[in-house]
């Protein structure tokens, strides 16, 4: 285990502690609700990032399965099932979705597949409006209590991370990236290109349908089809892109850099903070590909370049040492 | 029945009419540079904002304030293509198409958001002297408004085709369309000829806006709804065919109106959005298209 690998983990340790015992020593409300959606928009984020970008597969559509996930846990939930048992029928019914429109959508490639993927995510956002035009009160307002709802969210966000770490560095993590770098070369060597695209949509809704039911827990009041709306897909790309798609650390960066940017914005300036990522994530796309995380790895390489130079300098001025004493 | 059957097929294709001059940018965009502009919308709603203002404050008749509309939206264009999608103009088609998309959807967030600062969340429209004037054919009504938005539409559509066929520079465009390596050996300028698709699609969007604007409302939020309705047309009628487009605008505004007839009002957009969906898995040539293209 090298010296990098060492730090990132006490690192992970570090920050899992923190988050642990943040609602104990921060007791304010508004603080952990800021915390909250930063965890809701890291899990949403990263449960985007395995299917778009891991495998390549851009979705436009992702906001059905975090929709689909608030909303049968909600209704399931406030019909009287235990919240942990609804929480998991979100899940389950998101993973449903994902199988119902992965085949046909998985006939469609490249920017079809994101257009397509759009449309269904829509077709769906109206329909529930249609069917569902009512708002959802939470049914037991009077013992809410937010700091069970942070650890829901915080267990989640450190599970669906955790899963993806492990998904992407197993077997069929590898087969995913060779989906994502060319279709065709990958069939060539042996790997389903579908199977492998399924999977990654199977898991990446199920997560999504879990955060959805997260946000069932969490909110108080809304309308049933305010969770599927188009903006949940598009906030979890920008925040992808902007942390750096196809990387585990992408998402998380994309979340709380949009959430802070948020925070900081929102009191003077309306809503100033969306424009401002708007031209960063056009920015990123443009020219920076690997998003901030490949700012991040450019300048650890540039130090780590200076210091293997330097290295080498000194062992060529070791070995050149004899020499003068030789003289 | 029968009448109401007829009534509603008579709206649809006036809808569909309007419908066809909404993809109609996206379409020569998409059709020339292979950018796929999903702020489409979002361009479509300034056309609309400038129009509102200018009747609002001017007192103009919307049809009138068409050529400012067109100016406005061409400088937004020519503006958005050398700031921002004229980066990717070199790139393959594949990574270029995905990547205007991306960028567009910034774009996208970028417009709304600033529509929102300077005209705020209220839904506004435009309500003419004249829009109550109705004609009865057959016992089918027409109002007047509609009538000249089919009128403007085939306009714009007719001289879209007579420019891109006569003129010279339309030879150009055409030339690159086939093949942009060959056109630019030829002494093409490829970024002119890019430019000025960019910017002429963004003032048909905007054409779209002034008619959006008098015959339905505007507000900063209604682009995406509008690019969908774009992105459908296009598709129905395959990607970057100019005749196909307004055929494909038919369709939809037909079928539209079909679903509100025999189902519901509510669900004439997912009926919209189904019919995309079947065509991009089962005929991605487009309904009129053939397979090559």
């Amino acid at each position: 285990m090298n010296k990098s690998k060492i730090a990132s983990i006490v690192l992970v340790i570090l920050a899992v502690v923190f988050l642990a015992v943040f609602p104990l020593v921060f007791k304010k409300d508004s603080t952990i609700n800021v915390i909250i959606l930063i965890l809701l928009y890291m899990t949403i984020a990263s449960s985007w990032n395995i299917l778009g970008g891991y495998t390549g597969q851009t979705n436009l559509g992702h906001a059905a399965f975090f929709g689909i996930g608030s909303l049968a846990a909600r209704i399931l939930w406030v019909k009287g099932l235990s919240f942990s048992l609804s929480f998991l029928a979100g899940g389950l019914v998101a993973v449903i979705l994902a199988l119902l429109i992965g085949f046909p959508a998985f006939k469609l490639k490249g920017v079809y597949f994101a257009i397509g993927t759009l449309a269904l995510a829509q077709i769906l956002n109206v329909t529930v409006g249609n069917i569902l035009p009512e708002m959802s009160y939470n049914p037991s307002l009077a013992d809410y209590q937010l700091v069970p709802r942070y650890y829901l969210f915080l267990a989640l966000a450190l599970v669906t991370i955790g899963s993806a770490y492990l998904l992407v560095n197993s077997r069929i993590g590898l087969g995913m990236m060779a989906v994502r770098e060319g279709e065709d070369a990958a069939e060539s060597l042996g790997i389903s290109a579908l199977k492998h695209k399924l999977i990654a949509l199977l898991v990446s809704a199920f997560f999504a349908g879990l955060v959805g039911g997260a946000f069932a827990y969490y909110h108080v009041s809304y309308y049933l089809n305010m969770p599927f709306g188009p903006e949940w897909t598009f906030d979890s790309m920008m925040m992808a892109y902007i942390g750096g798609t196809g990387t585990i650390i992408g998402p998380i960066i994309g979340s709380i850099f949009f959430v802070g940017l948020k925070q900081l914005l929102v009191w003077n300036v309306g809503e100033y903070h969306l424009i401002i990522f708007g031209v960063l994530f056009i920015l990123i796309v443009l020219f920076l590909p690997g998003g901030l995380v490949e700012i991040w790895q450019k300048i650890q390489k540039m130090f780590t370049r200076r210091r293997r130079l330097e290295e080498s300098n000194l062992s060529a001025m070791k070995r050149a040492e004899p020499l003068r004493k030789g003289d | 029945m029968l009448h109401g059957l007829g009534q509603n097929l008579a709206f649809g294709l006036l809808v569909g009419a309007l419908y066809g001059l909404v993809a109609l940018g996206l379409s020569l965009i998409f059709g020339v540079t292979k950018f796929l502009n999903v702020a489409h919308g979002e361009l479509l709603m300034f056309g609309g904002y400038a129009s509102f203002w200018a009747f609002s404050l001017l007192g103009l008749d919307p049809f009138l304030s068409i050529p400012i509309t067109i100016l406005f939206l061409l400088i937004i264009g020519a503006l958005l293509y050398m700031l921002v999608f004229s980066r990717t103009a070199k790139l393959p088609e594949e990574s270029k198409i995905k990547n205007t998309l991306l960028v567009a959807f910034g774009l996208s967030v970028i417009l709304q958001n600033l529509a929102l600062r300077f005209w705020t969340a209220d839904e506004r429209g435009i309500t003419t002297s004249y829009a109550r004037i109705v004609f009865t054919l057959f016992d089918v009504r027409f109002p007047l408004v509609r009538l000249a938005c089919l009128l403007v539409a085939i306009a714009f559509l007719l001289g879209l085709q007579l420019f891109l066929k006569k003129t010279y520079t339309g030879k150009a465009i055409r030339a690159t369309v086939q093949n942009w390596e060959a056109a630019s050996l030829m002494g093409i300028d490829i970024h002119k000829v890019y430019l000025l698709s960019f910017a002429l699609g963004a003032a048909l969007a905007g054409v779209a806006g002034t008619l959006v604007a008098v015959n339905y409302s505007i507000m900063p939020a209604m682009g995406l709804g509008w690019t969908m309705k774009a992105l459908i047309v296009m598709v129905l009628g395959g990607l970057g065919n100019i005749p196909g487009t307004f055929i494909g605008g038919l369709v939809l505004g037909v079928t539209e109106s079909a679903t509100s007839f025999f189902i519901s009002s509510n669900y004439r957009e997912v009926a919209g959005l189904v019919l995309f969906f079947l065509v991009l898995v089962f005929r991605p040539q487009g309904l009129f298209g053939t397979k090559e293209s």
